[in-house]
Protein backbone atom coordinates (compact mmCIF):
# COMPACT_ATOMS: atom_id res chain seq x y z
CA UNK A 1 0.00 0.00 0.00
CA UNK A 2 2.55 2.03 0.53
CA UNK A 3 4.47 1.72 -2.54
CA UNK A 4 1.04 2.20 -4.50
CA UNK A 5 0.93 5.90 -2.83
CA UNK A 6 4.24 6.64 -3.43
CA UNK A 7 3.91 5.56 -7.09
CA UNK A 8 0.75 7.42 -7.65
CA UNK A 9 2.18 10.44 -5.99
CA UNK A 10 5.46 10.40 -8.11
CA UNK A 11 2.97 10.05 -11.00
CA UNK A 12 1.46 12.94 -9.99
CA UNK A 13 4.28 15.25 -9.71
CA UNK A 14 5.86 13.62 -13.08
CA UNK A 15 3.03 14.98 -15.01
CA UNK A 16 4.14 18.14 -16.45
CA UNK A 17 7.40 15.91 -18.26
CA UNK A 18 4.59 13.52 -19.55
CA UNK A 19 2.59 17.05 -20.99
CA UNK A 20 6.22 18.15 -22.69
CA UNK A 21 6.75 14.44 -23.97
CA UNK A 22 3.49 14.14 -25.74
CA UNK A 23 4.28 16.89 -28.45
CA UNK A 24 7.83 15.94 -29.04
CA UNK A 25 7.24 12.13 -29.21
CA UNK A 26 4.42 13.33 -31.51
CA UNK A 27 6.86 14.80 -33.64
CA UNK A 28 9.35 11.94 -33.46
CA UNK A 29 6.65 9.64 -34.93
CA UNK A 30 5.92 11.82 -37.35
CA UNK A 31 9.84 12.68 -38.84
CA UNK A 32 10.48 8.90 -38.28
CA UNK A 33 7.31 7.92 -40.53
CA UNK A 34 8.63 10.30 -43.31
CA UNK A 35 11.91 9.25 -43.37
CA UNK A 36 10.60 5.55 -44.15
CA UNK A 37 11.30 4.17 -41.02
CA UNK A 38 8.70 1.62 -40.24
CA UNK A 39 6.04 2.20 -37.11
CA UNK A 40 7.12 -0.54 -34.85
CA UNK A 41 10.57 -0.24 -35.44
CA UNK A 42 9.96 3.76 -33.93
CA UNK A 43 7.74 2.69 -31.22
CA UNK A 44 10.37 0.18 -30.29
CA UNK A 45 12.87 2.59 -30.18
CA UNK A 46 11.57 5.14 -28.15
CA UNK A 47 10.45 1.72 -25.80
CA UNK A 48 14.20 0.21 -25.72
CA UNK A 49 16.31 3.86 -26.09
CA UNK A 50 13.84 5.71 -23.76
CA UNK A 51 15.96 8.93 -24.90
CA UNK A 52 14.80 11.70 -26.71
CA UNK A 53 17.71 13.60 -28.37
CA UNK A 54 19.41 10.64 -29.35
CA UNK A 55 16.44 9.42 -31.03
CA UNK A 56 16.21 12.22 -33.55
CA UNK A 57 19.97 11.97 -34.12
CA UNK A 58 19.77 8.34 -35.19
CA UNK A 59 16.29 8.93 -37.62
CA UNK A 60 18.37 12.06 -38.59
CA UNK A 61 21.58 9.73 -39.45
CA UNK A 62 19.84 7.24 -41.52
CA UNK A 63 18.34 9.60 -43.32
CA UNK A 64 21.60 10.48 -43.75
CA UNK A 65 22.99 6.86 -44.93
CA UNK A 66 24.97 6.70 -41.87
CA UNK A 67 26.68 3.59 -40.92
CA UNK A 68 24.81 1.60 -38.35
CA UNK A 69 28.30 1.70 -36.01
CA UNK A 70 28.16 5.14 -36.18
CA UNK A 71 24.96 5.53 -35.18
CA UNK A 72 25.28 3.66 -31.75
CA UNK A 73 28.35 5.13 -31.62
CA UNK A 74 26.86 8.59 -32.01
CA UNK A 75 23.95 7.79 -29.34
CA UNK A 76 26.35 6.97 -26.83
CA UNK A 77 28.19 10.05 -26.86
CA UNK A 78 24.85 11.69 -26.75
CA UNK A 79 23.62 9.66 -24.07
CA UNK A 80 26.99 9.52 -21.81
CA UNK A 81 25.90 12.89 -19.87
CA UNK A 82 23.58 10.40 -17.98
CA UNK A 83 26.08 8.82 -16.11
CA UNK A 84 26.32 11.94 -13.99
CA UNK A 85 22.93 11.94 -13.45
CA UNK A 86 22.52 8.41 -12.25
CA UNK A 87 26.02 8.58 -9.88
CA UNK A 88 24.08 12.05 -8.54
CA UNK A 89 21.16 10.51 -7.58
CA UNK A 90 22.51 7.03 -6.19
CA UNK A 91 24.26 9.31 -3.86
CA UNK A 92 20.56 10.53 -2.46
CA UNK A 93 18.34 7.52 -2.22
CA UNK A 94 21.58 5.00 -0.76
CA UNK A 95 19.48 3.50 2.02
CA UNK A 96 16.22 4.31 1.20
CA UNK A 97 16.20 2.31 -1.89
CA UNK A 98 16.97 -1.18 -2.41
CA UNK A 99 19.50 -2.24 -4.67
CA UNK A 100 17.32 -4.46 -6.61
CA UNK A 101 15.20 -1.38 -7.56
CA UNK A 102 18.36 0.58 -9.33
CA UNK A 103 18.60 -1.35 -12.33
CA UNK A 104 15.34 -0.79 -13.00
CA UNK A 105 14.74 3.23 -11.64
CA UNK A 106 17.90 3.31 -14.19
CA UNK A 107 16.62 2.66 -17.42
CA UNK A 108 14.05 5.87 -16.87
CA UNK A 109 16.68 8.32 -16.09
CA UNK A 110 16.46 11.25 -18.64
CA UNK A 111 17.22 14.65 -18.46
CA UNK A 112 13.59 15.88 -17.30
CA UNK A 113 13.04 12.56 -15.01
CA UNK A 114 16.59 13.07 -13.51
CA UNK A 115 15.50 17.01 -13.03
CA UNK A 116 12.66 16.17 -11.17
CA UNK A 117 13.75 13.43 -9.27
CA UNK A 118 17.11 15.52 -7.40
CA UNK A 119 15.10 18.17 -6.81
CA UNK A 120 12.23 16.57 -4.70
CA UNK A 121 13.15 16.54 -1.10
CA UNK A 122 15.45 13.99 0.48
CA UNK A 123 12.15 12.34 2.18
CA UNK A 124 9.67 11.64 -0.80
CA UNK A 125 12.52 9.54 -2.70
CA UNK A 126 11.39 6.32 -2.43
CA UNK A 127 11.82 3.52 -5.39
CA UNK A 128 7.59 3.81 -5.65
CA UNK A 129 7.78 7.49 -6.33
CA UNK A 130 10.65 7.62 -8.92
CA UNK A 131 9.04 4.63 -10.36
CA UNK A 132 5.85 6.89 -10.75
CA UNK A 133 7.99 9.67 -12.02
CA UNK A 134 9.83 7.39 -14.38
CA UNK A 135 6.97 5.64 -15.60
CA UNK A 136 4.52 8.85 -16.34
CA UNK A 137 7.13 9.79 -18.96
CA UNK A 138 7.60 6.40 -20.05
CA UNK A 139 4.40 5.71 -20.66
CA UNK A 140 4.01 9.38 -22.38
CA UNK A 141 7.05 9.40 -24.88
CA UNK A 142 6.03 5.73 -26.21
CA UNK A 143 2.77 6.10 -26.52
CA UNK A 144 3.19 9.79 -27.84
CA UNK A 145 5.75 8.25 -30.60
CA UNK A 146 3.02 5.71 -31.55
CA UNK A 147 0.19 8.16 -31.70
CA UNK A 148 2.54 10.18 -34.33
CA UNK A 149 3.22 7.47 -36.44
CA UNK A 150 -0.37 6.53 -37.02
CA UNK A 151 -1.58 10.54 -37.02
CA UNK A 152 0.61 11.49 -40.23
CA UNK A 153 0.09 14.80 -39.95
CA UNK A 154 1.76 17.50 -38.15
CA UNK A 155 0.85 20.02 -35.39
CA UNK A 156 -0.34 23.79 -36.27
CA UNK A 157 3.02 25.18 -37.32
CA UNK A 158 2.85 28.00 -34.90
CA UNK A 159 2.10 25.78 -32.12
CA UNK A 160 4.96 23.24 -32.90
CA UNK A 161 7.32 26.67 -32.64
CA UNK A 162 5.87 27.67 -29.66
CA UNK A 163 5.98 24.29 -27.61
CA UNK A 164 9.55 23.83 -28.75
CA UNK A 165 10.68 25.90 -25.75
CA UNK A 166 8.31 23.67 -22.87
CA UNK A 167 10.86 21.46 -22.25
CA UNK A 168 13.47 24.74 -21.33
CA UNK A 169 10.69 26.35 -19.63
CA UNK A 170 10.01 23.70 -17.37
CA UNK A 171 13.78 23.46 -16.44
CA UNK A 172 13.87 26.99 -15.87
CA UNK A 173 10.68 26.28 -13.35
CA UNK A 174 12.65 23.52 -11.51
CA UNK A 175 16.31 25.41 -11.48
CA UNK A 176 15.54 28.96 -10.84
CA UNK A 177 13.43 28.53 -7.10
CA UNK A 178 16.37 26.94 -5.61
CA UNK A 179 18.57 30.08 -6.35
CA UNK A 180 16.95 31.23 -3.38
CA UNK A 181 18.27 28.18 -1.28
CA UNK A 182 22.06 29.45 -1.30
CA UNK A 183 24.54 31.39 -2.97
CA UNK A 184 26.30 29.03 -4.23
CA UNK A 185 23.88 26.99 -6.19
CA UNK A 186 23.37 30.55 -7.80
CA UNK A 187 27.21 30.95 -8.88
CA UNK A 188 27.45 27.51 -10.48
CA UNK A 189 24.61 27.49 -12.20
CA UNK A 190 26.07 30.87 -13.60
CA UNK A 191 29.48 29.45 -14.20
CA UNK A 192 27.25 26.41 -16.03
CA UNK A 193 25.89 28.45 -18.16
CA UNK A 194 29.04 30.60 -19.07
CA UNK A 195 31.22 27.47 -19.73
CA UNK A 196 28.19 26.40 -21.99
CA UNK A 197 28.27 29.68 -23.67
CA UNK A 198 31.72 29.75 -24.14
CA UNK A 199 31.40 25.67 -25.30
CA UNK A 200 28.73 27.22 -27.83
CA UNK A 201 30.00 30.49 -28.83
CA UNK A 202 33.99 30.45 -28.23
CA UNK A 203 37.01 29.26 -30.55
CA UNK A 204 36.49 26.55 -33.44
CA UNK A 205 38.59 24.20 -31.38
CA UNK A 206 35.37 24.86 -28.41
CA UNK A 207 32.93 25.04 -30.93
CA UNK A 208 33.46 21.72 -32.78
CA UNK A 209 32.68 19.48 -30.18
CA UNK A 210 29.91 17.18 -30.04
CA UNK A 211 26.89 18.35 -28.24
CA UNK A 212 27.14 14.81 -26.12
CA UNK A 213 30.04 15.90 -24.32
CA UNK A 214 29.97 19.77 -24.30
CA UNK A 215 27.07 19.08 -21.57
CA UNK A 216 29.32 16.24 -19.77
CA UNK A 217 32.63 18.67 -20.04
CA UNK A 218 30.49 21.61 -18.90
CA UNK A 219 28.68 19.54 -16.06
CA UNK A 220 31.63 18.15 -14.70
CA UNK A 221 34.14 21.78 -15.01
CA UNK A 222 31.20 23.89 -13.44
CA UNK A 223 30.82 21.06 -10.62
CA UNK A 224 34.53 20.56 -9.99
CA UNK A 225 35.32 24.41 -9.55
CA UNK A 226 32.37 24.59 -7.52
CA UNK A 227 33.92 22.08 -5.44
CA UNK A 228 36.79 24.43 -5.33
CA UNK A 229 35.11 27.35 -4.46
CA UNK A 230 32.90 25.86 -1.91
CA UNK A 231 34.69 23.21 -0.20
CA UNK A 232 32.53 23.13 2.95
CA UNK A 233 29.13 24.87 3.48
CA UNK A 234 25.95 23.53 4.48
CA UNK A 235 25.08 20.18 2.88
CA UNK A 236 23.37 21.26 -0.68
CA UNK A 237 19.84 20.16 -0.35
CA UNK A 238 16.33 19.85 -2.62
CA UNK A 239 14.53 22.36 -3.45
CA UNK A 240 10.69 22.78 -1.43
CA UNK B 1 16.69 -4.67 -44.23
CA UNK B 2 14.24 -4.15 -41.15
CA UNK B 3 16.49 -6.97 -39.29
CA UNK B 4 19.69 -4.95 -39.40
CA UNK B 5 16.94 -1.66 -38.51
CA UNK B 6 16.15 -3.86 -35.03
CA UNK B 7 19.70 -4.61 -34.38
CA UNK B 8 19.89 -0.58 -34.77
CA UNK B 9 17.84 -0.33 -32.33
CA UNK B 10 18.94 -3.07 -29.75
CA UNK B 11 22.77 -1.35 -29.95
CA UNK B 12 21.33 1.88 -29.37
CA UNK B 13 19.33 0.66 -26.00
CA UNK B 14 22.32 -0.93 -24.78
CA UNK B 15 24.52 1.99 -24.83
CA UNK B 16 22.00 4.13 -23.58
CA UNK B 17 21.42 2.11 -21.03
CA UNK B 18 25.09 1.05 -19.66
CA UNK B 19 25.72 4.71 -18.66
CA UNK B 20 22.47 5.08 -16.89
CA UNK B 21 23.03 2.05 -14.98
CA UNK B 22 26.84 1.57 -13.99
CA UNK B 23 27.05 4.75 -11.89
CA UNK B 24 23.46 3.66 -9.86
CA UNK B 25 24.94 -0.09 -9.41
CA UNK B 26 28.40 0.90 -7.96
CA UNK B 27 28.05 4.21 -6.21
CA UNK B 28 24.98 2.92 -4.27
CA UNK B 29 26.81 0.40 -2.41
CA UNK B 30 29.69 2.64 -1.84
CA UNK B 31 31.11 5.54 0.27
CA UNK B 32 32.56 7.94 -2.24
CA UNK B 33 35.19 10.87 -0.31
CA UNK B 34 33.25 13.76 0.68
CA UNK B 35 34.33 16.42 -2.23
CA UNK B 36 32.88 13.44 -4.35
CA UNK B 37 29.66 13.85 -2.65
CA UNK B 38 30.01 17.47 -2.02
CA UNK B 39 30.67 17.33 -6.60
CA UNK B 40 27.43 15.12 -7.27
CA UNK B 41 25.31 17.15 -5.00
CA UNK B 42 26.13 20.42 -7.55
CA UNK B 43 25.34 18.02 -10.39
CA UNK B 44 21.54 18.47 -10.87
CA UNK B 45 22.57 22.73 -10.88
CA UNK B 46 24.89 22.81 -13.28
CA UNK B 47 23.15 20.31 -15.98
CA UNK B 48 20.33 22.13 -15.54
CA UNK B 49 22.26 25.24 -16.53
CA UNK B 50 24.26 23.51 -19.40
CA UNK B 51 20.89 21.53 -20.61
CA UNK B 52 18.63 25.52 -20.59
CA UNK B 53 21.69 27.71 -22.10
CA UNK B 54 21.97 28.42 -24.84
CA UNK B 55 19.85 25.86 -26.70
CA UNK B 56 16.98 27.79 -25.07
CA UNK B 57 17.73 30.73 -27.77
CA UNK B 58 17.18 28.52 -30.50
CA UNK B 59 14.07 26.43 -29.41
CA UNK B 60 11.22 28.36 -31.20
CA UNK B 61 13.13 29.10 -34.32
CA UNK B 62 12.94 33.12 -32.94
CA UNK B 63 15.54 34.41 -30.65
CA UNK B 64 13.37 37.36 -30.08
CA UNK B 65 10.22 35.18 -28.80
CA UNK B 66 12.27 32.95 -27.03
CA UNK B 67 14.00 35.26 -25.24
CA UNK B 68 11.05 36.70 -23.72
CA UNK B 69 8.86 33.20 -23.07
CA UNK B 70 11.86 32.20 -21.18
CA UNK B 71 11.89 35.78 -18.80
CA UNK B 72 8.44 34.96 -18.23
CA UNK B 73 8.99 31.49 -17.05
CA UNK B 74 12.33 33.12 -14.70
CA UNK B 75 9.93 35.74 -13.47
CA UNK B 76 7.14 33.30 -12.59
CA UNK B 77 9.70 30.89 -11.14
CA UNK B 78 11.30 33.53 -9.32
CA UNK B 79 7.90 34.10 -7.65
CA UNK B 80 7.57 30.18 -6.91
CA UNK B 81 4.36 30.16 -9.41
CA UNK B 82 3.24 26.64 -9.62
CA UNK B 83 5.34 24.60 -12.02
CA UNK B 84 2.42 24.37 -14.55
CA UNK B 85 1.99 27.61 -15.15
CA UNK B 86 5.66 28.48 -15.43
CA UNK B 87 5.56 25.82 -18.55
CA UNK B 88 1.94 27.52 -19.98
CA UNK B 89 2.89 31.15 -19.06
CA UNK B 90 6.48 30.51 -20.97
CA UNK B 91 5.07 28.69 -24.26
CA UNK B 92 1.85 31.20 -24.54
CA UNK B 93 4.34 34.28 -24.26
CA UNK B 94 6.46 32.59 -27.23
CA UNK B 95 3.01 32.52 -29.04
CA UNK B 96 1.96 36.33 -27.99
CA UNK B 97 5.30 36.98 -29.29
CA UNK B 98 5.50 35.42 -32.66
CA UNK B 99 1.56 36.66 -33.18
CA UNK B 100 1.54 39.94 -32.02
CA UNK B 101 5.52 41.37 -31.71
Amino acid sequence: MKFTNSFISGMKRGLPIALGYVPIAITFGLIAKSQGVPNYISIMMSALVFAGASQFVAINLLALGTGYLQIVVTTFIVNLRHFLMTASISQRIKGTVSQKWMPVLAFGITDETFSFISLSPSEKLSSGFIFGINTIAYIAWVSGTALGTFLGKSLPEILQTSMGISLYVMFIGLLVPSFKKSRSIVIISLLSAGISSLLYWGPSVLTSIPKGWKIIITTVLASAIGVLIFPEEKEVESVE
Amino acid sequence: MLNSLFLLVIGMAIVTYIPRVIPMALLSSTEPPPFLKRFLSFIPYTVLSALIFPEILFSTGNVKSAVFGGLIAIILAFLNANLLLVIISGIFGVLFWQMFL
